[in-house]
């Protein structure tokens, strides 16, 4: 059964960042693997540069360009949340919260003295 | 699971990898018109300076980056802890700085009079 904080459409931001973050660090490997052929076996990389020119592996390039872009978009907001300043409504909520939090236990003080 | 530092190097390493990766994309875009050949690859890269800080600094960003996500999700997801948790992320650290540094090495200075 789905749980209700599943639904949230926020959760699914954190679950695409964290899958193409995922994604992207297994194909690294590969990625970094396959370049450093370029000094020890340059004829092989041609070849596999070849084999990347089939339509199925563009569209394999596409997907882990999509997971870049979506991981790097995804990380901008995550920190923007972290780490921008707040706007006047979210710093009013941040207020309140105290202020309400001080009347609760002002009452609370009022009584026990 | 995630200390003080080991969040700060996160994002840290997360900022220095904006700028990068939007060079990234955009070389991506640029270099992937009318396929990929090896002497094309090395044409641009080999024997720069700046290539070798841009994707050296990648790299390293990236070792670091994806060795603390892959902790987080070791932990979260894998119910990883302790001494492996913590030998598993050295362990990614080192093979994608090692594999990557390679990469780099290739593309750049070898051959390139660096």
């Amino acid at each position: 059964m789905i749980r209700p904080h599943r639904s949230h459409p926020l959760w699914y931001a954190f679950l695409l960042h964290r899958l193409s973050g995922l994604g992207l660090a297994l194909f690294l490997p590969l990625h970094f693997y396959m370049l450093a052929l370029a000094l020890t076996d340059p004829v092989r990389l041609d070849g596999f540069l070849r084999f990347t020119e089939m339509p199925l592996v563009k569209l394999a390039e596409f997907g882990l360009v999509f997971l870049l872009a979506v991981h790097l978009f995804g990380g901008l907001r995550l920190m923007a949340l972290e780490i921008l300043p707040w706007n006047n409504r979210q710093k009013t909520l941040a207020g309140g919260a105290v202020a309400a939090a001080f009347f609760v236990a002002g009452c609370f003080f009022l009584k026990a003295i | 699971m995630l200390n003080l530092r080991l969040y700060m190097a996160q994002r840290l390493s997360a900022l220095v990898m904006v700028p990068l990766t939007i060079g990234h994309i955009l070389v991506m875009i640029y270099a992937v018109q009318d396929g990929l050949t090896v002497s094309e690859i090395l044409a641009r890269t080999s024997g720069s300076i700046s290539w070798f800080l841009f994707y050296g600094t990648f790299v390293l960003a990236v070792s670091v980056h994806a060795a603390i996500g892959l902790r987080v999700i070791g932990f979260e997801w894998a119910g990883i802890r302790g001494r492996m948790l913590d030998l598993i992320s050295w362990l990614v650290f080192a093979g994608l700085l090692w594999l990557g540094g390679r990469a780099v090495y290739a593309v750049t200075v070898a051959g390139g009079g660096l």
